[in-house]
């Protein structure tokens, strides 16, 4: 029952972040997929990535969003309303997509609990979206935090005592990039005087 | 040994980061990079004989394909280490610079900040050649991103900042893709026994390929291939790569090209050699061929009337990186050509890149159109430059003529003898467009309000000099116990 209610939260938090054009809010959103993850991480068993995604993915990432939008002029936290209902509608597409993937790939049972593949899909699709959909320097981050936690929920049922130590490595390095990319965000935002990517534009053929 | 690799350039690292000073970090930066140059060849000599290291439980155990990437990054480091003493010596007096592209101005990142973080790049760079644990290996590739980026944004300007965002952004993207597909190889060997206590990943795969599931396989393939491949600069991934080149500074430039891109190559190699023992290798050769002639036909498309020099070379990267996926495609004795390719074109482009920081300096320009009289003005860049282009333009003596002509044979000894066709045509293509560049760059007259002085300093030429001569030198001979080396680094992948 909790199993399968952290997987719907986890859905259920994949389209708040499509649907909400506020940037604090989608990082309140990637710290409660932070918790659900180490939730079901508990549940699978693993005590020790538990503590580590939960202090990772539930705590110090978000800390370090909203450290990084502290810095950053209000107004500059929102995104278009119009992108945010497309974006809607993209993620159920992939829903759908993923579902239909996830009927027609031979997967040994035991592996995969139901819908676990599809979620993690779908988590991977919604974190594209968003690099690909906004335009915010920040959004960037979130979904490439997004679209990473999905494709931790799908190594999830892979995980044993041996590989803890490669996990661990790889939130460290999941750690190290988002603080590299907040670092360049605070610069984007001093010397561009905002963080919309598409004043990109000198670096072009 | 194989710790000491790592952990020489991490200490290193860390003492410049928190206790350097700048002309100390100059001179210990080139010290660091010789040991580990001797400490690589060691290593490469162990493997040549057949007693190949094991450090870590196994998490650390070189075969001669990542050996040989192991010597180039680390020969190339050495190269570009000694480049930098003048190199960052200038950059120092020069104090505020002014950015060619918008004209604003702008100081550089601490010099010790930047040697510090030049030394974790060859650390990570070399986690990445010498463990056969995919999931370190996934590791250490993100790891050179992260510990390169703050290497392309040396000059804190606002066009080195996009670069360096779309820099992140995508090879991060790239890499997390890679590391599904990571999953999808374990779910594709899911239910075969794994030993604890042996990290030789590699191994394990390569000798339970045939009970893995194929599906699987393939769709693993497939996420490697395109994650890697956006980090190894692979058409149509490789937007990241003309932004970052053209934007770091010319050492920079020199290691991303000539040492980053086959630690990408690598994590898609080590792929393949999975494919193969698992009876799947034509597919992958497949797409592999695929993606060699996208990224040739690719740069062939933006080198043509291409100003910027320094881009010019990133497209050029673009194309030598679609050659290498081509002969490794092709495989046979393309392979063989292609694992000799990426030497030559390590050491080429390296030697390139150097030489394009010596040009920018003098001129203070991007564009070729604006570069008249090389020849007088910077005689031995000058002359360089030209032999620089007819070696990566594959020209005889070079290595890359010898490792082209080994591909073409590759190809028309495969089942698709025609695709020799478009292969020539594009590099002929290839040929020109670079000429007209270069030619141009380096004929003409002094331009009038250029400086007399045709002085350049001993360390900025030197490096490149000797690189072009060992690309001349494997154009005419090539050691035996080198071709022998390469030879079993090729017969792993199929060669």
């Amino acid at each position: 029952m909790l199993f399968d209610s952290c997987l719907f939260l986890l859905l259920v938090s994949n389209f708040l972040l499509l649907a909400t054009p506020h940037i604090r809010q989608m990082t309140k959103y990637t710290a409660l997929q932070g918790i659900l993850l180490a939730l079901l991480l508990l549940l699978f068993g693993h005590t020790i990535l538990t503590v580590a995604v939960l202090l990772i993915k539930g705590i110090l990432l978000p800390g370090l969003l909203w450290h990084t939008q502290k810095r950053l002029p209000p107004d500059s936290l929102i995104c278009p309303r119009k992108l945010a209902a497309f974006d809607v509608v993209c993620g159920m597409a992939g829903l759908a997509f993923a579902i239909w993937l996830d009927d027609r790939l031979i997967v040994t049972q035991e592996l995969f609990p139901p819908l676990f593949l599809s979620l993690g899909l779908t988590t991977l699709f919604c974190g594209f979206i968003l690099i690909i959909g906004r335009i915010k320097a920040i959004t960037h981050v979130i979904g490439y935090l997004v679209a990473e936690n999905g494709i931790f929920l799908l190594g999830m049922p892979l995980m044993t005592k041996g590989t803890t130590w490669f996990e661990l490595a790889l939130l460290l390095d999941v750690f190290v990039a988002v603080f590299v990319m907040g670092i360049a965000i605070n610069r984007i935002s001093d010397s561009f005087a905002s963080i919309d990517v598409a004043r990109f534009r000198s670096l072009r053929d | 040994m194989l710790i000491a690799l790592l952990l020489l350039p991490v200490l290193t690292g860390l003492c410049m980061l928190f206790f350097g000073k700048a002309l100390l970090c100059r001179v210990a930066l080139p010290v660091m990079a010789l040991a580990h140059t001797l400490l690589s060849a060691l290593v490469a000599l162990s493997v040549y004989q057949g007693n190949a290291p094991r450090a870590l439980f196994g998490i650390l155990a070189p075969d001669p394909l990542g050996v040989l990437f192991l010597m180039l990054a680390s020969l190339l480091f050495l190269a570009v280490s000694v480049y930098a003493i003048s190199y960052l010596r200038e950059e120092e007096r020069i104090g505020l610079h002014t950015n060619i592209l918008d004209h604003g101005q702008f100081t550089n990142q601490p010099e010790r900040r930047f040697t510090a973080f030049l030394c974790f790049f060859l650390a990570s760079m070399s986690l990445v050649t010498m463990t056969p644990h995919m999931g370190v290996q996934w590791v250490s590739i993100e790891a050179t991103t992260l510990s390169s980026a703050p290497l392309i944004y040396f000059h804190r300007h606002k066009s080195s900042l996009e670069a360096t965002w779309k820099y992140l952004i995508i090879c991060s993207v790239g890499i997390a893709l890679a590391l599904l597909g990571n999953i999808l190889l374990s779910v594709a060997f899911y239910g075969e026994p794994v030993g604890e206590s042996d990290f030789d990943q590699l191994s394990f795969f390569l000798s339970h390929a045939d009970k893995a599931e194929a599906t699987w396989l393939k769709a693993a393939f497939v996420f490697l291939l395109v994650g890697y491949g956006a980090k190894m600069g692979l058409a149509p991934l490789h937007n990241w790569l003309p932004d970052a080149h053209s934007q770091a500074p010319s050492l920079v430039s020199a290691l991303l090209s000539g040492a980053l891109l086959n630690c990408a190559l690598l994590g898609i190699l080590r792929g393949h050699q999975i494919m193969l023992a698992a009876g799947l290798g034509d597919i992958s050769s497949q797409m592999l061929i695929f993606f060699g002639f996208f990224s040739l036909a690719t740069a062939a498309i933006f080198i043509v009337g291409q100003g910027h020099y320094k881009r010019m070379l990133a497209y050029s990267s673009v194309e030598h990186m679609g050659l290498l996926a081509l002969g490794i495609g092709f495989g046979g004795i393309a392979c063989q050509g292609a694992i000799f390719h990426a030497v030559c074109h390590s050491l080429t482009k390296c030697m390139l890149f150097l030489l394009s920081g010596n040009i920018l300096a003098r001129y203070h320009t991007y564009s070729s159109f604006d570069i008249r009289g090389m020849r007088w003005t910077m005689p031995f860049t000058g002359a360089l430059w030209t032999a620089g282009f007819f070696a990566i333009a594959g020209s005889p003596p070079f290595g890359l003529f010898v490792s082209e002509l080994l591909i073409a044979k590759g190809i028309l000894a495969s089942k698709a003898p025609w695709l020799a066709v478009p292969y020539l045509l594009l590099l002929a293509i290839l040929f020109v467009a670079l000429s007209v560049a270069v030619l141009r760059m380096v004929q003409g007259r002094r331009p009038i309000d250029m400086p007399k002085t045709t002085k350049e300093p001993l360390t900025s030429v030197l490096p490149p000099l000797i690189l072009g001569l060992a690309v001349l030198v494997l154009g005419v001979f090539v050691p035996a116990p080198l071709w022998s080396f390469l030879s079993k680094a090729a017969q792993l992948i199929g060669g």
